[in-house]
Formats: structure tokens, C-alpha cells, sequence
């Protein structure tokens, strides 16, 4: 590779989606398909960008590969600061794959104004690969709230009937929690200020910040609670969830895809990479209680995605049942469950992403995801079913699939931190297997009627081109996860150690731990 | 010897393949290249499964030239999970257990694989069934070959899923769809009792390959009271009551029969539901040191044998016999097992495959000649029709009652001898026990009886089409039923083998599975065999006398209470339907329409409006001018997105 993209690679990966969209307002409505096309191509060099990164990333450590460092907001110890390592590694590789596919698959179904489409999708993966990459926390904040303005156009431009309701709800929802969040970071960054006499925002200075541990109303009790309401509402765990059923019911399919197949990861990705990290001194007394809420989540999860008549809806529910398992196993807080976590969230963007594919499949022939206007599909349109159905499988974590490895590493690893809450979720692994194959009953069994499967069509070669990737997927992921690990294990393994090893705080008895002064006191010395 | 590992890759590889063959060429109907015909999709499946029973025999073999009767061929395919010091590679072993149920997996695999080949010829999708059957046949490898618990789990979920896609074939007919999703979910109960036990012996032990685990059990000593122990073998044994459909998971069982007849017989008689079995044989230095487990395994096997035994007696669709025949004769394997004879249940595992097998595919036949037509009132004098089916079946029917020298006479008798004398056993399990075998001879006599003997009632129509079935059907029943009929000189009794025939299944078994614990005097075991061939002659010539002499298939209305309670498999269905399925359902959707719905999101919506008419600005944002919010959004990340390129670059 040239220095130049080696040096630069993780910017023009980021950057490449959004500026090279934007010769596509050159290219004239008239030539539609010139729009697709092109869209696609820089969505799939951008997934070979990844590639490269992933190619050269080196496995064996835990420090932050192809970092780029330079001043930015300097007053304010505001740093463009970008880093990658065995975390971050995978949640990038899923974000591009899916971009293409999702192109692909909106080829026909997006018909007003397909030249924005691209645009907001390319817009949004590029904000999306910016938060998973971003090492300045602040940096990482601008990402975060910038990728709320594509998805609300997606949704509310693209969308069903209800559209407008649902990116209001969701944008206000995901935005309002995350005002704590920067609150925090504010803290934060005056903090170090205070305790090394200059401002900060990257995360590595900001590790090494003493903060006053304790329970939960010490200072870092305070911190990792702004940071992980403003998470907890983007995984979404219960009780924080329902914005995700109206923004998935409302939204186009690939709208649907990228939240439940990316942004929702970007939850587990930010407690992971900053909120337990910057309190790890509190954690086990949260680690109890965000356990039971997460039993209880994919419990009450796979209910509702019982109780759904709506395809999309089950879908959404079992996302939240799905990442569910996700904080179960980070606040587990052991190697094995937190491999099972990261996992568990490329493995719902794997499931999750192919089954809203699916319906919008369904959709684009029917236009309706109610449950009871299809039957027999298994007779009218095979092939589809059999994608369905190996999906569900995924989806039910049936061993050889990539669903099993998450879920049993996390519930192996959630055991050994808190058996009985792991029992309670355990049930998920049953109530899973009802509302997906009750749903696989439904649409694909029993006699076809003739007028339900009027004008339905087997999946044609651009359907089977994108739907095949989720297949071989499915299967190379649960059969040899080891592929996988191998270039996360040493961050995983830092991370746990991170969060098991005595913050700087915390090595010093809490009383003689330096005080930090209030914020405002801070703020005054500043002037 | 590095090639013999090789082979047991090899053996689980072979069937893989054919399922991807036949499931890519044959199965799937692209429309743009020609499909493999059915006849040449079971050809090419069974053939991948005849090619791995030769290695199996040939490893096998291998494996009884060694000097040291524990030895075992282990073979690391590839490094599976792998995460820090966490690592669990998809590792196979055979050791005489696993080698001798690869044999009977593949052996009467491959005979049923072929016997399908005529069965499934008028279907309309063959190449789909050989491919299920096919994939069927590699889960079950696997859960019998597995090194380790999570790959034991593999197959073990596996069968699961082949069970499902077979109970389903007919998936047009919702309510074979239906049962292949009871199928599915019941097991997964079951399963989340595996995985909980999995992870308490991980917690407890850090490791969950057998060897290892076996070597870190050995200290141990027999667990006194109700331990960790006992909680482990009691998840597992929840695990192994879906799987081989015990009381109270036994319910899926005898609707899988909407299958396919071959696949009752392969999944839901031979192999698939031995499976749990097998399990706790595998683990029997776990369980002989959890007194408590034992028990509680005797005394559900018992009733479930026992309870399914009455069912199966006044059932009049002929499948439907066989298969809560199947739930009774399962129970007991596993009083064999609560009595800690290990050795015993393995015995009967086989015997069973061989008969129960037999016996499917014989009813196969017959239905096949009925024109699908499942009613035994409908059948009767079918004798004279199809005298190889007939005959075989006869054999079946005497090896299961328990008549002497045919295969399940050995194998059940030991069981019973057991139950008497093992120090876990005792009076009250014997009894269940030969009232059970009393039941089994008297239902299967009735079903010869209504279904061979006395006079034919079918229509006219199908009396005519009658007719005896070819030969690659009938050549696998024959060979069946030479193994219903001299199986059983695999584990002969000390008592009546003496030094003349050696019990060989002990012999191998030594080391492997705890050794059987039951003793007594020589006279008092002699004693209690005559009684209990004394028992099964009685119940055969009761339904003999009851079913041929008095005709009374109808009869049985005269007691109608009981009668229906016993047709309707004691409305456990029903009570679950009422007391778990529907609750549940009834719950989501109050979960989702009160909690969700009006309270969570209520609470939600609530703080929005709140605070919208709490202040303009944001009253704005509620009224849809959004417009302007999202501009002014739009504008500040320009901003933003200038002065980062413009400082960063």
C-alpha cells in the first residue's frame, strides 16, 4: 500500500462514503440507473478499503492500529483522533458490507428520489464508521449525534404511513438521552484539565483520570449512568426500547437494516469502548442490576415478538430480545462472555440485517407485512423459504450457525458471573425457537391460497446475489469462529483486564483521592 | 494409526456431502439447470451412508485389536471456539460406547436410506428427503462421536433440526408443520436443561471433554444429599426427557409420526431418541455418583413406560401404537440407567433400534400397500398379502415382548433383573417394570392381530391393490428382522451364556460406561426370567384371545371413560395447551399491548408532551416544523465537518 493511505487510511475510509457521494448530484434524475450504479461502486470500495484495513491489522495486541492524531479544537483539548483495534475491527467490517447490500437491495423498491437515498445511506455510513472509530471522545460525539440527521431523512422521506411520528420519536428519543452523555464528556474533559493542568478529550488521557469510585453515587457512578442512558436507549434495553419498533415499522427496508444491523451496535460499542472503561471502579455494582435488566429484556423481548401480527414488528421485538444477550454478557464482565457479546452483535447484524431483508422482499411484492396475508410460501416461492428458513435457524442459534456461538459464549460466561440470571435468560433460547417458527408456520406452511400468492415471485439473481453473502456468512461464523477471534482476542482480553484491574482511583483509599472540584469551580478557574 | 483418525473425520464428512449434493443439485428448484432425479439422490444418499458403516466397521475393528479395552481413536478436525484460554475444538473420539452406536447409526441408517428409496419414489421431492435424511444421519454421528459436551450439543441440536424439517416434510398439511414445531420447541426445553448443566460442570470443573471431565470425577466420591452434583445430573437429565421423551416432555413424540414412516423409524425409534440415553451412558461416572438423580430417572422411567404402555394399547392408528411403544421401551433404557446399569441400557439401545426399526418400516409397508391408509380398523388377515412383512414383523413383535432368544427377551430381561437387584432398585420398580412388559406384549399382539391376522376389512378398492412390497423394501426388513432375532446374543446373561457365550457388550463396555451393580443369587434370577416370559407369553395370548378369538377391536368402547382418557394420552396435550401454550400467548399480548403499549411507551409519550407544552422551543419541534430544526441541525454539522477538514488536514 502507498504511505499515504496507510497513513491515512482509517480518515479516507470514513471520509470516502460521504465525499464521494457527492458527484452524484452531477449525475442527472434522468440517468437513475447511472445513480444506482454508482452508488453501489462507492459503497463496495469502501467495503474493500475495510478489507485492506482488516488485511494489515495485526491480532497479536491490544493497542489501536492505523492511529491518526492531530490537533483540531485545540482550546478545548479537542483532538482528531482515530485508532482501530480487534473491537472496533469487526463492528467497521459489518457496517460496510451491509452498505452495498442495502443498495442492492433498494434497487427497485425506493422509487422517489433516489439520488438523496444514496446520498443520507452514504452520509450515514460514513458517520456511523466515524463513531466506531473515533478515540476522542468528543470526536466520537459529534459522529454520534451527525448520524441521527440520514437515518430521520430515511425514515421520514422513505418511510411507511406513520413516518413523520416515527423519526420524530426517534430523534428526539436518541437525542434527548444523550444530552447526559455530553454533559459527561464536558466533565470529563474539564477534569483533566484540572487534575493534569491541560484539557483533553482522548480517550486514552481520560483513562488515566482518578475519579472518586465507590457505589453508585460516586463521581463514576454518576459518569458510566450519563454514558449508559444515552447507550442503553440506542441498544435498546428494556425498558428504553420503544422508539425501535415504530422507527423499524415505519422505516424502508434499508433503513431497517442498517439501524437494527449497525446503529443499534453502536450502543454495546460505546458502554465497551468508553462507559465501562471510565468507571470501571463502579461496575460491579451496576453489573447486578443491568444483568437482571437484560434477563429481563430478552424475556420480555421474545414475548412480545410472540404476541406481533406484524412481520417487521416480531423482527424489531427480537432485536431487543437479541441485544438483550449483548449487555447480558458485557456486564459479565469475563473473556468469555464478552467475546460472546461482540459476537452476538455481528451475529444480530448478520440474522437481523437478512431478515428484514427477507420481508422487504415480501413487501415489494405484496406491500403488506401483515403475517396472516401470506401462507405456503414454502410451495409458492422455495427458494425464498429456504433462505427463511436457514436465517431463522441463525437467528434460533442452533449450533453450526453463528447465533449459537454468541449465545452460548454468553450465556457460559454469564453463568459463571450470575447463574441464576442466566437461567432466567436462558428461557430466551426457548422463546425464541416459538416466535420463529411460529412465524416460519405461518408464512411458509400450509396450503398456498391462491389469492395470497397472487403475484408473488421467487427471488430473482440481484435478490439471490445479495441474500447468498448472509448464508455463507451464517455458516463460516459458526463453524469457524476461531477466524474471528483471532485478530479480537488480545483487545477483548484487554478490555476485561481494563475493567478487572484497580482504577488509578482506586489503588488510593477513597478519602485521600484528590476531590475533583465541581464543574463550575473548574469552569471558573478558566477564566 | 493417523490415518484411522482420519476416517472418523471421514465417516461424519461422507454424509455432509451428500446432503450438499443432493440438497444443491437435487432439492432446490432452480429453474435454470436439471434437477437430480429422486431415485438417483437416494442412491448417492445412501451410498455416503453405506461408505461410512464400512469405516465405521473398519475402525471399530480397529479399535477391538487394541490391548487395552479403553482405548479410543480421537480425531481434532479444526480448532472451533477459541476464545483466550477458552478453546473447545470440534474434536471426535470413538471408544467402544460411540463405536458401537456408529454402527447401529449407520448400519440401520443405510438399510433405511435404501428401504426409502422405493418409499419416497412417488413423492414429489425426493432429492429434499435424502437430503434432510442425509443431514440427519451426520447430526447424529456427531452427537455420538463428540469429544465434548458443546460438540455432543451440535448433533444434539441437530437431530432437533432434522427432526423438524422431516416431521414438517409434508409442510402443505399445516398440521405436520405443526407437530415439527411442537417437536422443535418441546426439545428446546429440554435443551436449556442441557446447557444449564453444561455450564454448572464448566463452573464446577473448567473443562467439558468427557476424558477430562471423567479423569476429574474420578476422585470424587458418591454425593451424599442433594449437591451440586445432583443439580448438574438432574439439568441434564431434564435435557435428556425432551430429547428421549420422557414424562413430562414426552408429548412431541408421538406426533413426529407425521413424518415420513422411514424417518420414525431412523429418528423417532432407532436413533434420534436414544440420543438421551446415550447422553447419560456417556456421562455414567457423572450420574452413579448422584443417588438422588438415579432415582428420580427410575421412577419417571417407570411411570413413563408404564403410562405410555396403556396408551398404546387401545390406539388404533397403527404408527401411533408404535410410537408410544417407542416412549415405553425408551423408559425402560432409562430405569436401566436409574438403576445405574449402564451397560443394560446401552443393550436395550440397540435391541430397540433393531426391532423398532423393523417394526416402522414394517407398518411402513403396510401402509404403503393400504394406499396410506394408517386405521388397523380398517386392515386385518393383511398375512397372506405380505408374507415377508408379516413375518418380519412377527419377529418384532417377539423380540420386543421379551420371548426367548429373540433380541429384546436379553436386553429387557437384564433390565428388569436389575431393577430387582441393584442396590438403586428395589420391589416397587420391578413390578412397574414387568407390569410394563405384560402391557408391551399384550399391544403389539393386538396389532398383529388386527393388522395380519383374521379377516381382511378393507374396502374393496384397496383389497385389491394389496400387494406385498418390492424387494428393496423388503430385503431391508428382512435383515432387520434376522437382527431382531439374534441381536440379542450380543450381551447373553451370564446365567444362560455361561462360560459357552460370553457376554461381548459387557466385555467392550468394561471401563467405559460404570459397570452394571445389580447381583443375586443365581436361583432367585433364573426364577424371575421365567416369570417375566411367563408374563409376556400371557399378555400375547391375552390379546390373541381378546383381539382374534372375541374380535373385540371395538370392545374397548365398553369402558368409554377410561377408555377416551386413555386414547386421548391421559389430555396431557390439552392440559398443556391450557395450563403453558395458551398462558403464554395470553401473556405476550398483554406484555405488549398494556405494558408496552400504554404503560412503557405512555410514559414515554407522556415526558414528550410534558415537555412540550412546557416550552415553546420545543412545542415547535412536536408541532412538525421540524424542517427548521433539522436545517439548523444540518447547518452547525457543516460547520463542524468544515472545521474538522480544515484543522485536520
Amino acid at each position: 500500500m502507498p504511505a499515504f493511505l496507510t497513513e491515512h487510511i482509517l480518515s479516507i475510509l470514513v471520509l470516502a462514503p460521504l465525499l464521494l457521494s457527492l458527484p452524484l448530484f452531477l449525475i442527472p434524475d434522468s440517468m437513475e440507473s447511472i445513480q444506482k450504479i454508482y452508488g453501489l461502486v462507492v459503497s463496495l470500495l469502501t467495503f474493500v478499503l475495510s478489507l485492506l484495513v482488516y488485511a494489515s491489522f495485526n491480532g497479536g495486541t491490544a493497542d489501536y492500529q492505523f492511529v491518526e492524531k492531530h490537533a483540531w479544537l485545540e482550546s478545548i483539548g479537542v483532538s482528531y483522533f482515530m485508532g482501530i483495534d480487534g473491537i472496533s475491527l469487526y463492528l467497521v467490517l459489518l457496517t460496510t458490507f451491509l452498505v452495498p447490500i442495502i443498495l442492492l437491495s433498494a434497487w427497485h423498491a425506493v422509487e422517489k428520489s433516489v439520488r438523496r437515498y444514496i446520498f443520507f445511506m452514504l452520509f450515514l455510513e460514513s458517520t456511523i464508521l466515524g463513531a466506531f472509530l473515533s478515540l476522542d471522545i468528543f470526536l466520537f460525539y459529534v459522529f454520534w449525534e451527525a448520524m441521527l440527521i440520514p437515518m430521520f431523512f430515511l425514515i421520514g422521506i422513505w418511510g411507511g404511513k406513520e413516518r413523520i411520528y416515527a423519526a420524530q420519536k426517534f430523534l428526539i428519543y436518541t437525542f434527548t438521552g444523550s444530552v447526559p452523555m455530553l454533559i459527561a464528556i464536558i466533565y470529563l474533559v474539564f477534569q483533566h484539565k484540572a487534575q493534569f493542568g491541560v484539557y483533553s478529550a482522548a480517550l486514552p488521557d481520560l483513562l488515566k483520570l482518578s475519579l472518586p469510585g465507590g457505589g453508585a453515587h460516586s463521581v463514576q457512578g454518576m459518569i458510566f449512568m450519563a454514558f449508559a442512558l444515552a447507550f442503553a436507549i440506542k441498544v435498546p434495553l428494556f425498558p428504553l426500547h420503544t422508539w425501535l419498533p415504530d422507527a423499524h415499522v415505519q422505516a424502508p427496508t434499508g433503513g431497517s437494516v442498517i439501524l437494527a444491523g449497525v446503529m443499534l451496535k453502536l450502543g454495546g460499542y460505546g458502554l465497551m469502548r468508553f462507559a465501562m472503561p471510565l468507571s470501571a471502579s463502579v461496575l460491579p455494582s451496576f453489573a447486578p442490576a443491568l444483568m437482571t435488566i437484560s434477563a429481563i429484556a430478552i424475556v420480555y423481548g421474545a414475548c412480545l415478538a410472540i404476541a406481533q401480527n406484524d412481520i417487521k414488528k416480531l423482527v424489531a421485538y427480537s432485536s431487543v430480545s437479541h441485544m438483550g444477550y449483548v449487555i447480558l454478557g458485557l456486564f459479565a464482565m469475563n473473556q468469555i462472555a464478552v467475546s460472546g457479546s461482540l459476537y452476538q452483535m455481528l451475529n444480530h447484524g448478520v440474522s437481523t440485517g437478512a431478515l428484514f431483508l427477507l420481508v422487504g422482499v415480501l413487501y415489494e411484492r405484496k406491500h403488506t407485512r401483515d403475517i396472516a396475508a401470506y401462507s405456503g410460501l414454502a410451495k409458492t416461492i422455495p427458494l425464498f423459504s429456504i433462505f427463511m428458513i436457514i436465517i431463522t435457524f441463525s437467528s434460533i442459534a442452533l449450533p453450526s450457525t453463528n447465533g449459537f456461538i454468541g449465545e452460548f459464549l454468553i450465556l457460559q460466561g454469564a453463568f459463571l458471573a450470575n447463574p441464576y440470571m442466566t437461567a432466567v435468560a436462558g428461557t430466551g433460547v426457548i422463546l425464541g425457537a416459538v416466535y420463529m417458527l411460529w412465524l416460519c408456520q405461518r408464512i411458509l406452511f400450509g396450503k398456498p391460497d391462491a389469492k395470497k400468492s397472487e403475484g408473488l415471485t421467487d427471488i430473482n439473481l440481484r435478490e439471490f446475489v445479495y441474500l447468498a453473502p448472509f448464508v455463507i456468512l451464517v455458516f463460516f461464523m459458526g463453524l469457524y469462529p476461531k477466524f474471528f477471534f483471532d485478530k479480537a482476542d488480545a483487545s477483548i482480553k484487554h478490555f476485561t483486564e481494563q475493567l478487572s484491574a484497580p482504577a488509578p482511583a482506586a489503588n488510593k483509599p477513597v478519602s485521600a483521592a484528590v476531590t475533583p472540584p465541581p464543574v463550575r469551580t473548574d469552569y471558573d478557574n478558566n477564566h | 494409526m493417523v490415518e484411522k483418525t482420519q476416517l472418523l473425520g471421514l465417516i461424519i464428512l461422507l454424509p455432509i456431502l451428500g446432503a450438499l449434493v443432493n440438497g444443491i443439485f437435487g432439492a432446490i428448484p432452480w429453474k435454470s439447470f436439471p434437477r437430480i432425479p429422486g431415485t438417483v439422490a437416494g442412491v448417492i444418499a445412501s451410498g455416503c451412508v453405506f461408505v461410512a458403516f464400512l469405516l465405521a466397521c473398519s475402525l471399530f475393528s480397529g479399535l477391538l485389536g487394541h490391548e487395552s479395552v479403553q482405548s479410543a481413536f480421537e480425531h481434532n478436525a479444526f480448532p472451533w471456539i477459541s476464545v483466550g484460554d477458552f478453546r473447545i475444538p470440534m474434536q471426535f473420539r470413538m471408544d467402544a460406547l460411540s463405536g458401537i452406536l456408529c454402527l447401529v447409526v449407520t448400519g440401520i441408517g443405510f438399510l433405511i436410506h435404501v428401504y426409502s428409496i422405493s418409499y419416497m419414489h412417488d413423492d414429489g421431492n425426493p432429492a429434499r428427503y435424502f437430503t434432510y435424511l442425509n443431514l440427519f444421519t451426520a447430526s447424529m454421528l456427531v452427537l455420538i462421536l463428540g469429544a465434548s459436551m458443546p460438540i455432543l450439543f451440535i448433533g444434539w441440536e441437530g437431530v432437533g433440526l432434522c427432526s423438524y424439517l422431516l416431521i414438517g416434510f409434508w409442510f402443505e398439511d399445516i398440521e405436520k408443520a405443526q407437530a415439527g414445531k411442537k417437536a422443535f420447541v418441546v426439545n428446546r426445553i429440554g435443551d436449556l436443561g442441557f446447557l444449564l448443566g453444561m455450564f454448572l460442570i464448566f463452573a464446577n470443573f473448567h473443562t467439558l471433554d468427557f476424558m477430562e471431565l471423567k479423569a476429574a470425577m474420578g476422585s470424587l466420591s458418591v454425593e451424599v444429599g442433594f449437591g451440586v452434583l445432583t443439580l448438574i445430573t438432574l439439568l441434564l437429565f431434564v435435557g435428556a426427557t425432551g430429547k428421549s421423551a420422557q414424562i413430562p416432555l414426552f408429548v412431541w413424540l408421538p406426533d413426529a409420526m407425521a413424518g415420513p414412516t422411514p424417518v420414525s423409524a431412523l429418528i423417532h425409534a432407532a436413533t434420534m431418541v436414544t440420543a438421551g440415553v446415550y447422553m447419560c451412558c456417556r456421562l455414567g461416572f457423572l450420574f452413579s455418583l448422584t443417588p438422588i438423580t438415579s432415582t428420580v430417572i427410575a421412577v419417571i422411567a417407570v411411570l413413563t413406560a408404564f403410562v405410555s404402555a396403556t396408551i398404546a394399547i387401545v390406539q388404533t392408528d397403527i404408527k401411533k401404537v408404535l410410537a408410544y411403544s417407542t416412549v415405553s421401551q425408551l423408559g425402560f433404557m432409562f430405569l436401566a440407567v436409574g438403576v445405574g446399569a449402564y451397560t443394560t441400557a446401552v443393550f436395550h439401545l440397540i435391541t430397540h433400534a433393531f426391532f423398532k426399526a423393523l417394526m416402522f418400516l414394517g407398518s411402513g409397508s403396510v401402509i404403503h400397500a393400504m394406499g396410506g391408509e394408517q386405521d388397523m380398523r380398517k386392515m386385518g388377515g393383511l398375512k397372506k398379502y405380505m408374507p415377508i412383512t408379516y413375518w418380519t414383523f412377527v419377529a418384532g413383535t417377539l423380540a420386543i415382548s421379551g420371548i426367548p432368544i429373540f433380541a429384546g427377551f436379553f436386553s429387557k430381561d437384564e433390565i428388569l433383573w436389575q431393577s430387582f437387584s441393584s442396590p438403586l432398585g428395589g420391589l416397587p420398580l420391578y413390578i412397574g417394570g414387568l407390569l410394563t412388559a405384560g402391557l408391551t406384549a399384550t399391544y403389539m399382539g393386538r396389532l398383529v392381530c388386527l393388522t395380519f391376522l383374521g379377516e381382511n376389512r378393507s374396502s374393496h378398492e384397496v383389497k385389491h391393490h394389496l400387494h406385498e412390497s418390492p424387494l428393496v423394501m423388503t430385503i431391508p426388513l428382512i435383515i432387520l428382522g434376522l437382527l431382531a432375532t439374534f441381536g440379542g446374543f450380543l450381551g447373553v446373561p451370564h446365567l444362560l451364556g455361561g462360560h459357552a457365550i460370553p457376554n461381548i457388550l459387557e466385555h467392550l463396555l468394561e471401563g467405559v460406561v460404570p459397570a452394571s451393580r445389580g447381583e443375586g443369587a443365581a436361583a432367585l434370577e433364573g426364577t424371575l426370567m421365567f416369570v417375566s416370559v411367563l408374563v409376556a407369553c400371557g399378555g400375547l395370548y391375552l390379546s390373541y384371545w381378546l383381539f382374534l378369538v372375541r374380535k373385540s377391536q371395538r370392545a374397548a368402547n365398553q369402558e368409554k371413560g377410561v377408555h377416551d382418557f386413555l386414547f386421548n394420552s391421559y389430555y396431557v396435550n390439552e392440559f398443556y395447551d391450557l395450563a403453558v401454550v395458551k398462558p403464554i400467548y395470553k401473556v405476550s399480548v398483554f406484555l405488549w399491548k398494556v405494558i408496552d403499549v400504554i404503560v412503557i411507551d405512555g410514559a414515554v409519550m407522556l415526558t414528550a408532551r410534558a415537555s412540550a407544552f412546557s416550552g415553546k422551543a420545543i412545542r415547535r419541534l412536536q408541532t412538525g416544523n421540524l424542517e427548521h430544526y433539522l436545517l439548523s441541525f444540518i447547518f452547525g454539522m457543516l460547520i463542524i465537518l468544515y472545521l474538522l477538514l480544515s484543522h485536520a488536514f
